[in-house]
């Protein structure tokens, strides 16, 4: 019994500001993919089913930089583990069959995860599929239109498009330093990273720098 | 299948199990503490691995180039609160002007 009524317009409606934030990222994406070489069909296929900015951005600027298929899925799982928890917590508020639950987990991003909770760690699904699917549609539609952009821009390197990858994956980092302690990982994630170039083919650098989370183990 | 398909194909299915797991199999159980807080921290390390390999590497080789500059010019601009798409302009601009004077 919730003591509130919620729909899920209230969650589309909450989810708004963030929608358009994840459509410029998806507008940016877009391009980025299309650049380095991904087909226009696979750039927004990748947008439909995996529905996950950073993770996308990561195998495709692992692609593009020459690693291997596995380096750049393996980072792209790396960055979706966060997903685990996600769904742990969102879970025991999921209404319907297993099917319709795992549904239901696939909009639960970052963002929409954020708007669906109601304070103690408890969850509204009407937020949460509400927001979800807003967020969704922004990022597929804003895919499709990035693709159309990259298509029609040249040479990457002349607008600089190399580097909006850092300043992306920077900004995306940024929103999530919420204490010390991912402070302390994210540099100690780069610096290892950094280590590693000479040393191992592009993407592996980014695959070890998870192995900093095996210091969280011991940490508590 | 080209590489790009089998990538987009193969974290896609990756990702679709692991946002469904949880909601598919659970009931109200959570991680241990231990194992919540080690899975804190693999997004800020992946990220910041992410931000050094795509600005200080080329292949195999660790380079200062124009990249950096944008780096730090994105760097600025969020410090500054400004929206993302802001911050990758600034980046993107930086780097590109660095290359039209050099």
């Amino acid at each position: 019994m919730l003591m509130e009524r919620t729909t899920y317009a209230e969650g589309a409606r909450r989810a708004w500001p963030l929608a358009v934030a994840v459509g410029g990222f998806g507008l940016t994406y877009g391009v980025l993919a299309r650049q380095a070489g991904f087909s226009s069909a696979s750039v927004v296929v990748f947008s439909i089913l995996t529905f996950a900015g950073s993770a996308q951005l990561a195998a495709v600027s692992i692609v593009a930089d020459g690693g291997t298929a596995v380096a750049a899925i393996a980072a792209a799982l790396l960055l979706n583990a966060r997903y685990l928890p996600i769904g742990l917590s969102v879970a025991p508020y999921l209404p319907g069959r297993a099917a319709a639950r795992a549904a239901q987990g696939q909009v639960a991003v970052d963002e929409a995860w954020a708007v669906s909770h109601r304070g103690g760690g408890r969850y509204d699904p009407r937020l949460l599929v509400g927001a979800g699917l807003t967020i969704y549609a922004a990022w597929v539609v804003c895919s499709v239109a990035g693709v159309a952009a990259g298509s029609a821009l040249g040479d990457p390197e002349t607008f600089g498009l190399d580097a909006a990858f850092p300043a992306l994956f920077l900004a995306l980092l940024a929103g999530q330093i919420r204490d010390r302690r991912l402070l302390v990982a994210a540099i100690a994630g780069g610096a290892i990273a950094l280590a590693m170039v000479p040393l191992v083919p592009p993407g592996v650098p980014i695959v070890a720098a998870s192995a900093v989370c095996l210091a969280g183990l011991r940490t508590r | 299948m080209t590489t790009t398909w089998v990538v987009v194909l193969g974290a896609s299915a990756g990702t679709l199990v692991i946002k469904g797991l949880a909601p598919a199999l659970l009931g109200g159980r959570a991680l241990p503490a231990r194992v919540a807080g080690a899975m804190a921290l693999l997004a800020p390390a992946v990220l910041a691995a992410l931000i050094v390999t795509n600005t200080f590497a080329t292949g195999r080789h660790v380079v200062l180039d124009p990249r950096a500059a944008g780096l730090g010019a994105a760097l600025v601009a969020i410090l500054l609160r400004a929206p993302v798409l802001v911050v990758i302009v600034v980046a993107a601009g930086t780097a590109a002007l660095l290359r039209a004077l050099t």
